[in-house]
């Protein structure tokens, strides 16, 4: 599904490398997580493979389903089956939440040749959509995320997550500012996305997310790099242990 | 005398040369007379004016005016499926066969040519005009009481089953157009007019509305369109005690526009809100010029401005707030603010506070910017491409001016100009 083969990026406006040659294969139907101390490069590894602006790939490359994702501007990676739940989702005051959706939606339909869907729907699809995330139609009239508590707008990630049915879904600590209770929620979200066809790369730093999105494979980042991949006791280990022991097995 | 009082008197005795003056019309003579007298002594602005340090003035005081083509277009007129009294002028003269019927209950209709004896509009006629003179000059106003040629007299005694609507056709490249429309809401009645229409190569129009105790106003205006054209523009409102003025005006095209609004409270408890929205693209002025006096206890007062401009456009905004002294509790607010689509494009505000009472609430918020690199990335990250979600970002950042149109049907009327225009420019 997605594959990165030595991927080096630095940052665009300063000579500084984050990632200095990731490699990584996430396959369809799989969970796959990336555990790591702060500034490791997960943050950035989500932001370039979404095509965000401000990081320079200098070496390396990164496929979906065989097809160039660096070369693509970010609207192409969403329609190409790619998507990025934020960590910290964007407010967009004047922007309805519906309207946005539903042109997202539809945009990447048309970019696939695929048929609009129609108004009514689209509307009866994302009434139950939200309806199994606790979102009411009250938050689906507001602007994109504007006056959303941080559970919210993580709720919201996952809502359009549903609506667009991505075929590779990154997600970029999404337990982060999420009480036990919301982080259930999402993560049932979540789970009720999973399927054979369908890839994740969960980002975060805690294993608590992963006790509810349980991984196929956990991969530990460092200074830019993959330095460890396991199985879901990996990620145990980090609990126990930190990332100092684990960094210094591998150094 | 000085020789820059004496070079704008010169321009006004060179642009009032195209009229037969003074004009004597009847029951406005006397007040024409007085208006004609004012803008010889005053003489028309000048560049060196404070007033128009933003705004260069010859465009709009030459003694012709430059020639503006009419713009072939296929979009429907706007507000075109609402209904509403329509009265049309072509290039400033009023078609009657073009109009609805000026019949309309509770509103007395006439126009400005019209003889006899008006004597409501012969007490307004350049009297809140000639009110508005004071602190700051407006030249092109008493200009235009001197010499307007056409104009409505709407008197509302009864709010009426629908809006009265002024559509401003232009048809000829050379037009140089002056009118002069005068409302009085009776207490208790509500109006609401519209404008629209690009009106003329050259368009000076003065607008004064009296807004009596617990009248309404509500005017939406939709200007410009022909690239070429210039317009100056006046509304000059009085309000009475719980009153209500809200104006709404939208400005697409048009290479030189200025709109000048001057509010005056003057009884308790009123509520004054005007807006604006303009889009202006490559070779276009746009100002909004605003003066709001607060002479009453318990008014509010709220200006909300905002510009998208790109390909080198120009946006400028003067805006004061004068707090009178026993003006307590007022609320005043105003807010202007630019997208700058490119880096070509400028915006230039001037707010302003004058307040001689101790409880008020008053603040201006004033702030150019670029779009929001984060939202966008956010809209394409999910598939909408950048020039869809550049145009959502544009709309979202006007719709804080367009949601100070009260009529749900006449906001979308705003929008899908706005949007239209948008798509017109995607690249």
């Amino acid at each position: 599904m997605l594959e990165i083969k030595g991927l080096k990026v630095k940052l665009e406006e300063e000579d500084k490398q984050i990632l200095k040659g990731v490699d990584l294969k996430v396959e369809a139907g799989k969970v796959h997580a990336i555990m790591g101390p702060n500034g490791s490069g997960k943050s950035t590894l989500s932001y370039v493979l979404s095509g965000k602006d401000g990081y320079e790939v200098t070496g390396g490359e990164a496929t979906l389903e065989g097809a160039n994702l660096l070369d693509m501007d970010p609207e192409e990676r969403a329609a190409a089956g790619l998507f990025l739940a934020f960590q910290y989702p964007v407010e967009i005051p004047g922007v309805g939440n519906m309207t946005f959706l539903r042109t997202a939606v539809n945009s990447q339909r048309k970019a696939r040749g695929e048929e609009e869907l129609s108004a009514a729907d689209f509307l009866k699809e994302i009434r139950a959509k939200a309806k199994d995330l606790k979102i009411d139609a009250e938050m689906l009239k507001r602007p994109v995320n504007v006056g959303f508590s941080g559970g919210e707008k993580k709720r919201n990630e996952v809502l359009q997550m549903a609506m667009l049915t991505p075929k590779m879904c990154i997600l970029d600590e999404t337990d982060s500012g999420l009480d036990v209770d919301a982080m259930k929620l999402v993560a049932e979200g979540v789970n009720a996305l999973r399927s054979e066809g369908r890839g994740f790369l969960v980002i975060t730093h805690y294993q608590r997310l992963l006790d509810h999105i349980k991984p196929d494979v956990v991969h530990i980042m460092a200074d830019g790099r993959i330095v460890k991949t396991g199985g879901p006791e990996l990620a145990l280990e980090v609990e126990n242990n930190g990332y100092a022991g684990i960094l210094e097995e591998v150094a | 005398m000085n020789a820059i009082l004496k070079s704008k008197q010169d321009l006004a005795a060179s642009r009032l040369d195209a009229f037969q003056v003074p004009v004597t019309a009847g029951w406005s003579s006397l007040a024409r007379k007085d208006a004609l007298a004012r803008v010889q002594a005053t003489g028309l602005p000048s560049r060196r004016d404070e007033y128009w340090k933003y705004t260069r003035p010859e465009r709009l005081t030459d003694a012709t005016a430059a020639s503006a083509a009419v713009f072939q277009h296929d979009e429907a007129p706007v507000f075109d499926g609402l209904e509403r009294l329509k009265i049309v002028f072509v290039d400033g003269v009023y078609d009657a066969a073009a109009s609805d019927d000026l019949s309309l209950e509770g509103v007395e209709i006439s126009r400005l040519a019209d003889s006899g004896d008006i004597s409501w509009a012969s007490e307004l006629y350049g009297k809140l005009e000639t009110a508005g003179q004071d602190p700051v000059e407006r030249p092109l106003a008493a200009l235009n009481t001197a010499v307007a040629t056409d104009g409505v007299l709407i008197r509302v005694l009864k709010t009426p089953s629908k809006p009265v609507s002024l559509i401003y056709l232009h048809d000829s490249d050379s037009s140089d157009v002056v009118m002069h429309h005068v409302i009085k809401v009776e207490s208790g009645a509500a109006l609401t007019l519209l404008e629209n229409g690009p009106a003329a190569a050259r368009f000076n129009c003065v607008l004064e509305a009296d807004i009596a105790d617990k009248a309404e106003l509500h005017h939406v205006r939709a200007q410009g369109r022909d690239h070429e054209r210039t317009a100056v523009t006046h509304m000059f409102a009085r309000l009475g005690t719980e009153s209500t003025f809200k104006s709404f005006t939208l400005t697409v095209n048009g290479v030189l526009t200025r709109n000048e609004c001057i509010i005056e409270l003057t009884g308790d408890d009123a509520f004054a809100h005007v807006a604006g929205a303009a889009l202006g693209d490559g070779d276009f002025v746009h100002d909004d010029t605003v003066f709001v006096t607060h002479d009453a206890v318990n008014c509010e007062s709220r200006q909300v401005f905002k510009k998208v401009l790109r390909n080198g456009a120009t946006g400028v905004f003067q805006g004061k707030i004068l707090v009178k002294a026993g003006a307590q509790k007022t609320d005043g607010y105003q807010k202007s603010q630019s997208l700058l689509l490119d880096g070509d494009s400028q915006f230039l505000a001037k707010p302003e506070l004058e307040i001689y009472a101790d409880d008020v609430a008053c603040s201006h918020g004033s702030t150019s910017g670029a779009i929001d690199e984060e939202a966008l990335f956010y809209l394409r990250a999910r598939g909408i491409p950048a020039p869809i979600a550049t145009d959502f970002l544009t709309l979202a950042f006007l719709a804080e001016a367009v949601e100070e149109i009260e009529d749900e049907a006449l906001a979308d009327e705003i929008n899908s100009r706005l949007e239209g225009w948008l798509i017109r420019r995607r690249s």
